[in-house]
């Protein structure tokens, strides 16, 4: 059986008599690309905020690396990757700098520093620009950057909202190809998108609706399940009864 | 009749090292939805604050309802609708007094232009006392077209309406825009998602500040020429890796659940021979079927070019 790097049973969270996340169950797989898909408001970005170790849970369990997301939110803040659907680099620091300050900020030594820098670097083909400030490059690099620091202290799991928001098509196919090859390396991806072609390019995909889990398995499984064509017909079947999102 | 006209704009930033809009023309027909299609940067933000007069262009002229954007900034601003991307009414005021606020605002009432906005502010009207700070996104979109319908607009500007909002709520929203089509608005609206511009009467297709092609879409389509496959395997990054390198591959891109295709040269056998490199790659369960081409699709094919 493959190993389990998120474990969820029963996860509830309530903001006074609102229920965000209400119940949910599910694991994902070591290397899995799991694409936590809904429609706004249904729940995604609380239940991601209690994994990622920055909200505690009304109730129900789960650990994420081995990581109880009540009591050891600290450790799994050191052992996740994080990219916001808000670019998150600093617009005002030179490339080198940004990669510099987060290897810093996850504690890496002086050695490891330079030496994971010049990796970045030469992987991303950034020699001319690293004097560069963040903030001239365009929005296709800053993703591919943002992507790689978030990955710098080699994290078992990297989380990703919405991470091709905007960007055009190219850039945003070449953005899945890093998320293959990374998954490839045994690297863990949890991703939420708004573009249901990507949705497919997951090994499994869950669909949240008010708060819950409606459906969670392969794309090809789904599309079989609601007997439709593409990703877009089954979420669209799912989150169109959905009423909380309207409100 | 054209409402609306760009006569080769140009705007650069930080002292011309950035071109964010490149000797642009384009013409907007009366009652037409126009989309602006391109991805963050391509320029579309700087076209929709020029057409609304609060940016200047560096050269060129512009043209709304046959009033100047740089003379008769004055007339344009009370005669046109304009959402931008970042939400922009009062957070702190209520969802019925950010209505009359604009309103008033712009010298009517909401009774006078109600049914320009019946069918949208309806499903806000529950929720007319909550602040709308304390909104969820897509009532808060409702709310600003709502805003920007209010003073019967001659034109309705809408910058990335949909950007960031779910599947079923863009069709929502894009259901609403062509109800307000109907009604004789002329709408220009730009968005990221390609899959948006089908329902555009015409597109212009943008990137780095300039138009790659403006067309209906159907046209568009029309104007791809090759053949499009679509390939799928039971391992479909090798699949990706392996026709990249094939020697008859012009291009191959991942789309959805399968790979889509082109060759370098139209021939008969082309299928024939991908199928074999396939075999002989160890692949199995392969399928390809011709298709036909979307947006996205002829808006790769012209970045590439």
């Amino acid at each position: 059986m493959a190993e389990q790097v998120i474990k969820v049973e029963k996860l509830t969270k309530r903001f006074g008599d609102f229920t965000a996340v209400d119940d949910i169950s599910f694991e994902v797989n070591k290397g899995e690309i799991f694409g936590f898909l809904g429609a706004n408001g249904a729940g995604k970005t609380t239940a991601m905020r209690m994994l990622c170790g920055l909200s505690i849970p009304t109730s129900g369990a789960a650990s994420v690396v081995g990581f109880d997301v009540y009591k050891q939110t600290e450790d799994i803040k050191k052992n996740i990757g994080y990219m916001s659907q808000r670019f998150s680099l600093y617009e005002d620091l030179t490339v080198i700098e940004n990669i510099k300050f987060y290897s810093g900020i996850y504690g890496l030594s002086n050695k490891q520093i330079k030496e994971k820098s010049e990796e970045l670097i030469e992987r991303l083909g950034l020699h001319s620009e690293t004097k560069k400030l963040v903030g001239a490059l365009p929005l296709g690099w800053k993703q591919k950057l943002a992507f790689s620091v978030a990955l710098v202290h080699e994290p078992k799991i990297i989380f990703l909202d919405e991470p091709t928001g905007g960007v055009d098509p190219v850039t945003r196919r070449q953005f899945w190809e890093m998320i293959y090859e990374v998954s490839a390396k045994g690297v863990t991806v949890f991703v939420t998108t708004h573009y249901m072609d990507e949705a497919e390019y997951c090994n499994r995909v869950s669909i949240m609706v008010d708060g819950r889990i409606e459906a969670l398995d392969a794309p090809r499984k789904l599309k079989e399940k609601f007997n439709a064509t593409s990703m877009d017909e089954v979420f669209y079947l799912l989150a169109r009864g959905a009423k909380k999102a309207a409100i | 009749m054209s409402i609306v006209q760009l006569n080769s704009i140009t705007k650069t930033y930080n002292k011309g090292s950035v071109v964010a809009v490149d000797n642009i023309s384009l013409s907007v027909n009366e009652g037409e939805l126009f989309g602006l299609i391109g991805p963050d940067g391509a320029g579309k933000t700087s076209i929709f604050r020029i057409l609304t007069t609060l940016l200047l262009a560096e050269s060129g002229t512009a043209t709304v309802n046959g009033w100047d954007v740089v003379k008769d900034y004055r007339i344009i601003r009370s005669n046109i609708g304009y959402m931008p991307g970042k939400f922009s009414l009062y957070q702190d005021l209520s969802v019925e007094e950010n209505l009359e606020f604009f309103a008033t605002l712009f010298g009517t009432t909401i009774e006078e232009n109600y049914h320009l906005i019946k069918d949208i502010y309806i499903q806000l009207e529950p929720f007319k006392d909550r602040r709308a700070g304390k909104l969820s996104g897509g009532m808060k979109q409702k709310l600003a077209l709502c805003c920007a319908l209010i003073h019967k607009p001659v034109v309705l500007f809408l910058d990335e309406p949909t950007t960031g909002v779910d599947p079923v709520s863009r069709k929502e929203f894009w259901n609403m825009l062509k109800r307000l089509k109907e009604q004789g608005i002329t709408i220009i609206v730009s968005t990221p998602y390609m899959d948006e511009a089908n329902l555009c009467d015409r597109i212009a297709l943008i990137q780095n500040g300039k138009i790659m092609s403006v067309e209906t879409p159907q046209n568009i389509i029309k104007n791809y020429t090759r053949e499009l496959w679509a390939v799928a395997s039971q391992s479909m990054h090798s699949l990706l890796k392996d026709l990249r390198e094939f020697d008859l591959t012009e291009s191959c891109y991942a789309f959805g659940d399968s790979l889509h295709l082109s060759f370098k040269v139209h021939k008969e056998n082309n299928r024939d021979e991908t199928l074999a490199y396939l075999k002989n790659h160890n692949h199995r369960e392969v399928e390809m079927n011709l298709i036909n081409p979307g947006i996205e699709d002829c808006f790769i094919s012209l970045m590439q070019q």
